[in-house]
């Protein structure tokens, strides 16, 4: 008998060779090796071409001389601490949020910041960038205040989940606090000087109207994704009618109509400001949509929940409230958040009604004959803005779908 | 037997009832509120609720129009001019989105390092950024600074590109140009059929199938003849004073539009694309290249089919974004249907008759899009006993 082991042969080894990486990955067969010279030849041109126009041809000066433009718009300049207040309220409660939401009881202990680490490389490098941007000192430190704010809310909201059991509903008043909070900063009035709806542009009127979009089409979303999930077959129609008319139809012209409907088909002496004849257009047509992400988050919950509610003796409203919410509200949150993305997006819808938030100032900008035809450099800068914004919430979404493990439980 | 009544409070359908009138007279009392506000406020305004001002006169110009149109035709007319333009975007853009769309998301899939990491950085950039500001970027940064018509780029030999648009060649306006048209859809149905019935005999018989392939082979060549000569392709040319002359002629506004709706929405359909298939089964991948098929045939017969199922119904959703977002052309002056109508409104005042109108319009086009997307999404399902 020989002593020889019959353990199996062990796998071939990983090459993490460069050479071989470059091979497998460039040049595998005639095809793919044609392909990366062809495409490798056109791109190295591309950004020589773009990069050249960006350093010798493009007159960046336009952004600099109007940055307080693209962030606030027309705010009086006395009243700026208000606009970084709002900032600082909003990316504190953001934080908050983000701590207890990536934070489930199950796996407690794991990572404790909170962040991941690509998120942590990111901010790391947003604020080595705001260093080194050509800002004056006090605003740079104001940014990194801000970020600091957030990783300090963020483990605030860490700790709360474990001292504080109704930590959710902490945090959902948090938020109607300081939505109002930030209604009462942009507007004055109570001690504070008065700024006319006019005077809200730029990225402040932008990020506002998401928020506060989102924040009423709630509970409308809400109410039309029970109506189509219920039995009661008159609410069910009204429910569907609702739902299936906005979504089909494009939001600007919701918009439009809400601009010219509303002093219509309202009493003639109410006077409607545009800045909330649009936040009724976009609630209308944003609720239509979370009514429908609701809907996928109320399908998913068994229907062993509902019988077992009802077994309990719970009656319809509280099994609800106590069973049913509560698990689709939790399954629709990356949904919800996905849904936030676009109708930041879709904001810059609002330019062509006529209200001036970060995409309508970047046209007024362009518009002063000081700049004129730098369309390029201005949309590119707005773009960037943008991107930085929706990436930033579309990978937190994706983070929590792992955390929350939809369609996992 | 236990005959004790429930009380009527805590009877569920009792409940069931009193909610539902409940609903019915809330949405009623809302209803009425808006209309008997809207009596009052056209009353004060003085105007009354009709169409009649379709048949007045439009006197504005449309800077393109498929069928002709004059400033001094009705505003019936000139509704319907920018109509058929918002169905020239939305058809050619849903075309070619699904391409671009397809090829990005099978590109996610590529072997190649370099084409992996350009295509996740389209779909990165285009959608994270709002539409509106890509149409205006492409209309005001990249369609202005292009060379002027005088200057103009040209692209193998007959595509000319400048800041008023592109012009490329086209088949001419013919008889014997459409009546190839037709031959030449009829041989794309009966090379299809040749097709099949090759196969089939392949399958069924193992026999080799020659005779057809001949036939095709032939169908091949009728083809190519006409689709060179039969056409009668025009050039598009530049005469002295400047102006182009046969081709197609696309205006600068429509091709921002075009192309700024085709790369917004082709970035949401290659990331349909790409998870419908990765939702095949990683077993087929291995099955199909175990049988030897290669990557075009696996992805052919195999992947795309299975993926087509799940990808269908995200699809139709981003077909009919596509028909919705092509309302904002106006913001770059492409005459579509919404651009139209609110000159219109601008023109005439009738708020509640034209957001009436828009409103028709963009709901019919999303019905019939969806009543298409369902019959097609019903073929491909998997057809169970």
């Amino acid at each position: 008998m020989t002593n020889q082991s019959v353990l199996p042969e062990s796998p071939p080894s990983v090459t993490t060779d460069v050479v071989a990486w470059v091979k497998k990955n460039l040049f595998d067969g005639w095809f793919n090796s044609l392909l990366t010279v062809g495409i490798g030849f056109a791109l190295i041109k591309f950004l020589l071409s773009f990069g050249e126009w960006v350093t010798t041809k493009a007159r960046w000066d336009v952004i600099p001389a109007n940055l307080p433009l693209f962030m606030v718009g027309r705010f009086p300049a006395s009243q700026y601490w208000r606009a970084w207040l709002i900032a600082a309220l909003l990316v504190s409660v953001g934080g908050l949020t983000w701590g207890m939401l990536t934070l489930s009881k199950e796996v407690e202990g794991n990572h404790q910041i909170g962040f991941s680490r690509n998120t942590l490389i990111g901010i790391g490098i947003l604020a080595f960038a705001i260093v080194l941007l050509p800002l004056p000192t006090p605003n740079k430190a104001m940014i990194l205040g801000i970020l600091s704010l957030a990783l300090g809310g963020c483990f605030l909201g860490r700790l709360g989940v474990r001292k504080i059991p109704i930590i959710g509903g902490v945090v959902a008043g948090a938020w109607v606090v300081s939505l109002i909070l930030v209604l009462w900063l942009l507007a004055g009035g109570f001690g504070l000087e008065t700024v006319g709806t006019d005077l809200w542009n730029g990225l402040l009127l932008t990020i506002f109207m998401a928020l506060i979009s989102i924040g009423l089409s709630f509970p409308l979303g809400m109410i039309f994704a029970l109506g189509r999930q219920s039995s009661l077959p008159i609410v069910k129609f009204f429910s569907v009618t609702y739902i299936e008319f906005f979504r089909g139809l494009p939001l600007v012209g919701i918009l439009f109509a809400a601009q010219v409907m509303l002093p219509l088909i309202l009493p003639g002496d109410w006077r409607i400001d545009r800045v909330v004849r649009a936040i009724a257009g976009l609630t209308i047509f944003t609720s239509a949509y979370l009514a429908e992400a609701i809907r996928g988050g109320l399908q998913s919950i068994p229907k062993g929940q509902i019988e077992a509610a009802s077994a309990l003796g719970l009656n319809t409203p509280l099994s609800l409230y106590l069973i049913v919410m509560p698990q689709a509200l939790r399954a629709v949150i990356p949904a919800m958040m996905n849904l936030f993305l676009s109708l930041f997006k879709d904001t810059s819808l609002l330019a062509v009604v006529g209200l001036v938030e970060l995409t309508g100032i970047s046209r007024n900008i362009l518009a002063n004959p000081n700049f004129l035809g730098r369309f390029a450099e201005v949309y590119l800068f707005v773009a960037t803005i943008y991107l930085i914004c929706c990436s930033a919430m579309s990978q937190a979404s994706k983070q929590l779908e792992a955390n929350l493990g939809v369609g996992k439980r | 037997m236990n005959t004790a009544k429930i009380p009527l409070w805590r009877d569920d359908r009792f409940w069931k009832i009193v909610f539902q009138i409940l609903a019915v007279i809330v949405v009623i009392a809302i209803a009425d509120f808006f209309l008997f506000n809207l009596r009052l406020n056209m009353a004060r305004r003085g105007s009354i609720f009709s169409f009649d001002f379709l048949s007045s006169q439009a006197s504005f110009d449309i800077g393109e129009a498929l069928i002709s149109y004059r400033s001094s035709d009705a505003y019936g007319k000139a509704f319907l001019v920018g109509l058929f333009n918002s169905l020239k975007v939305m058809i050619v853009g849903m075309i070619l989105t699904t391409g671009l769309g397809i090829a990005a998301g099978i590109a996610r899939f590529s072997n190649n390092w370099l084409i992996r990491q350009i295509v996740t950085l389209y779909v990165d950039l285009f959608r994270n950024t709002p539409i509106l500001l890509q149409l205006l970027f492409w209309y005001f940064a990249v369609f202005t600074n292009l060379p002027k018509v005088e200057d103009r780029m040209l692209i193998f030999g007959s595509l000319y590109i400048s800041n008023r648009g592109i012009a490329m060649p086209w088949i001419g306006n013919s008889t014997v140009a459409w009546l190839s048209l037709l031959g030449l859809v009829g041989l794309a149905i009966a090379a299809f059929l040749a097709w099949q019935q090759r196969t089939k005999i392949i399958v069924e018989q193992g026999a080799s199938g020659q005779n057809l392939l001949f036939v095709l082979l032939g169908v091949g060549a009728t083809a190519l003849v006409l689709l060179v000569f039969g056409l009668q392709w025009t050039f598009p040319v530049i005469d002295d004073q400047g102006a182009t002359n046969g081709g197609l002629r696309l205006t600068a506004e429509y091709c921002s539009v075009l192309l700024g709706l085709v790369f917004y929405t082709g970035a949401f359909v290659s990331e349909i694309v790409r998870s419908g298939i990765q939702s095949v089964a990683k077993g087929q991948w291995e099955a199909a290249k175990a049988l030897g098929l290669n990557s075009g045939l696996l992805m052919r017969l195999v992947i795309f089919p299975q993926a087509l199922r799940v990808m269908i119904p995200p699809l139709t959703s981003e077909y009919l974004n596509l028909c919705k977002n092509s309302s904002l052309a106006i913001v770059i002056a492409y005459p579509d249907v919404y651009a139209v109508s609110s000159t219109i409104l601008n023109q005439t005042g009738r708020a509640i008759e034209v957001v009436l109108m828009i409103m028709a319009t963009y709901l019919i086009i999303n019905l019939l899009i969806s009543i298409f997307m369902n019959l097609l999404n019903s073929s491909v399902q998997i057809k169970e006993r």
